[in-house]
């Protein structure tokens, strides 16, 4: 297991090196591309150009220059956003609550519904809710995210906004917890979900067809044979094993949804998260804004990576020496 | 279902379902009467297939039907219904009959979803969309195949450190979060002044090749693992060692033993692909980061609808309506592919 670990944490750190520097080929040595006027935003001054030129030293060579970009996000942290002037790191802190609001709300409502969906499509086989419920997972999986946000707000902001059931909808924005746990709830629950409806499609599909996998073992029928309810055979063994496979991409998505996935859902109902950072910077074409949320994202996806295959390799011994 | 025996299970089954011998038939043949049998995803692949004709018809229905250019803004036009001379962009119409409101859906040939901010006819919108929205998630799944497929041989086929680097290379565009990929990709390349040059190349700003070169590398890796991971079980499989046997020479060995046998998993993988590739473009062509003006495609449709959404829902209800049709159809097909080609996965969700 050490070894694993160690093995792990050095492809790890080996990763992150990578993604940094790619992220820095992709936004300073781009073909044709002059980094200066591209950090600068739109409609740059001669002076703000001359001082990104200075600051990231776009005149020395490469790996000066990463070292610089480095040097920005992480230890003197003072990379200056050139749309509103303000420094980049602080900002993103700010905007995180509201990210991290949005994904935990999000994945109790995701973890529930599928595997209330996937149980319940492996129970009744044979029956037509089995294939009711896998169709509406499948519409769930392709709905694009934005355009159901809008059809959201479309109702319950707009045309059925009168209607009792949605007249409580808040306006869209956010209100933090610290301020009014009820208002927070209340302008959270159509953005969560939203957000879980592709998730819930997916994680129920996995499920069902794991649930039906693990039915074939010979400890399930063993578990049967020995005269276990249908009930107990479900709970303690055919779902336990199931989950195995559900946690690890638990673990992925909410990696991914943490390091900026969940920009499309924060654009659309105005949530001010880091994606909702992200997008404002990338219609002012806000550089410093970008890269840094990039690598940000980056990280804390390769991070999560690293938990999953660590935990994986706890729960199961044979992954330790693959 | 036998955990003994699946071979037997599977020829039973072949014969159940398929009907009639399955002796004399190739695998293929077999896997197409399987799918045959598949109302479902037949039903998915048609639809498919009249989306693509209607969205190349576009240029027709534009000039014929709707008689206007999609393309050119239309704020001051009028046209003709049931005798009655309606203007595109409407006076008034907004809370306090301020503002201007273009035409809503008349349900008619001309402005049958109504116009967009611009005047601009929504319905012949939508179609030319498709082109751009089909086009790009098509595209950029055939290149994100091709690319796999021949990283996969090559690292699969040869092994040893080519192997690792190419391995190594995917799991690095893996870990990258393909969101802030493209994003990042994307914010580049649209501001570099004059496009893009790499020697010969020249890509200006605009083009639709910048999103659908994008999408293409991201999905790379997602084909390239459980192909190049086929490939060196392949390998080791006794056809090939007799082929080997025989004098084989690589190319021969990669081209007519290997790589018909990795292809049904292309072909599986394929609808799926495009399902994701078109809602990749949707997503970052909503964010502007995709599809350029004037061009359109449904993500930016949508987008132009996001403004009018509470007085003119449907210029943002019908291209997503588009989407949703286009990757379903495309997520049932990819089912019932894989039920068909290869019956003993453990992706399977059928039965």
């Amino acid at each position: 297991m050490a070894t694993f670990i160690i093995r792990r944490l050095l492809w790890l750190v080996v990763v992150l090196f990578a993604i940094s520097i790619l992220v820095f080929l992709i936004f300073f040595a781009t073909p044709g591309v002059d980094p200066a006027r591209q950090m600068a935003g739109r409609n740059p001054t001669a002076a703000t150009i001359k001082n990104i030129k200075h600051e990231f030293g776009l005149d020395r060579p490469l790996p000066v220059r990463y070292g610089l970009m480095m040097k920005h996000i992480f230890i003197s942290r003072d990379l200056i956003s050139y749309g509103s002037h303000t420094k980049v790191i602080p900002e993103i802190l700010a905007a995180a609550p509201v990210t991290f609001s949005l994904i935990l709300g999000a994945a109790v409502i995701w973890i529930v519904f599928s595997i209330l969906i996937g149980v319940a499509a492996t129970v009744f086989r044979g029956t037509f809710i089995d294939p009711l419920l896998m169709i509406l997972a499948l519409i769930g999986i392709s709905l694009p995210v934005f355009w159901l946000g809008e059809m959201v707000n479309l109702v319950t902001q707009s045309r059925a906004h009168g209607f009792f059931l949605f007249s409580w909808v808040p306006p869209l924005g956010y209100t933090p917890l610290t301020q009014d746990p009820v208002k927070w709830f209340e302008g959270l629950i159509f953005p969560w979900l939203t957000l879980s409806v592709l998730y819930i499609g997916f994680y129920a599909r996995v499920l069902r067809a794991n649930l039906i996998e693990t039915e074939s073992e010979d400890y399930v029928r063993t578990a049967r044979a020995k005269g276990l309810s249908e009930r107990r055979v479900l709970m303690r063994h055919t779902l336990r094993t199931s989950l195995i496979t559900f946690v690890s991409l638990f673990g992925l998505d909410f990696g991914v949804l943490v390091g900026g996935g969940a920009l499309l859902v924060e654009v659309v109902f105005g949530l001010p998260g880091i994606g909702y950072l992200t997008y404002n910077a990338l219609t002012s074409l806000d550089l410093p804004i970008i890269m840094t949320t990039v690598i940000y994202g980056a990280f804390f996806i390769t991070l999560a990576s690293a938990m999953v295959d660590l935990v994986y390799a706890w729960l199961d011994p044979r992954v330790r020496t693959a | 279902m036998t955990v003994f025996e699946p071979e037997a299970e599977i020829a039973t089954l072949d014969t159940e379902e398929v009907g009639g011998e399955v002796v004399g038939r190739s695998p293929w043949e077999l896997a197409g009467r399987r799918f045959l049998r598949n109302k479902l995803a037949i039903a998915a692949g048609v639809l498919f297939v009249l989306i693509i004709a209607v969205s190349l018809a576009a240029p027709l229905y534009a000039k014929h039907v709707a008689d206007t250019d999609p393309f050119v803004s239309n704020l001051s036009g009028t046209f003709t219904q049931n005798g009655k001379t309606i203007q595109v962009i409407q006076q008034g119409g907004g809370k306090l009959g301020l503002g201007e409101t273009p035409v809503g859906p008349t349900w008619h040939a001309k402005y049958f979803l109504g116009a967009d901010s611009q005047g601009r006819d929504v319905a012949a919108r939508v179609l030319y969309g498709g082109r751009a929205s089909l086009l790009i998630g098509i595209g950029s799944a055939v290149l994100a195949s091709l690319l796999a497929v021949v990283f996969a041989l090559i690292a699969g086929f040869f092994g040893g450190w080519t192997d690792n680097l190419l391995s190594r290379l995917m799991d690095l565009i893996w870990a990258f979060p393909v969101y802030l990929l493209a994003i990042s990709l994307a914010t580049v390349l649209l501001t570099a002044p004059n496009g893009l040059k790499i020697g010969f190349v020249h890509v200006s700003p605009g083009s639709l090749w910048i999103p659908l070169v994008i999408i293409g590398i991201v999905y790379v890796p997602y084909i390239f693992r459980p192909i190049r991971g086929q490939v060196l079980s392949l390998r080791e499989r006794e056809f090939v060692e007799s082929a080997i046997a025989q004098g084989a020479s690589n190319r021969r060995l990669v081209f007519s033993e290997i790589l018909p046998n990795v292809a049904p998993t292309v072909i599986v993988l394929m609808p799926l692909i495009i399902a994701t590739t078109i809602l990749t473009e949707a997503a970052l062509s909503y964010l502007s980061i995709g599809v350029q003006a004037p061009q359109a495609s449904w993500g930016t449709i949508v987008e132009d609808g996001q403004g009018l959404l509470y007085t003119r829902p449907w210029v943002a209800i019908a291209p997503g309506i588009m989407i949703v049709l286009t990757v379903l159809a495309l997520n049932v097909l990819g089912d019932g592919l894989r039920d068909a080609l290869d019956p003993r996965s453990k992706l399977r969700t059928k039965g």
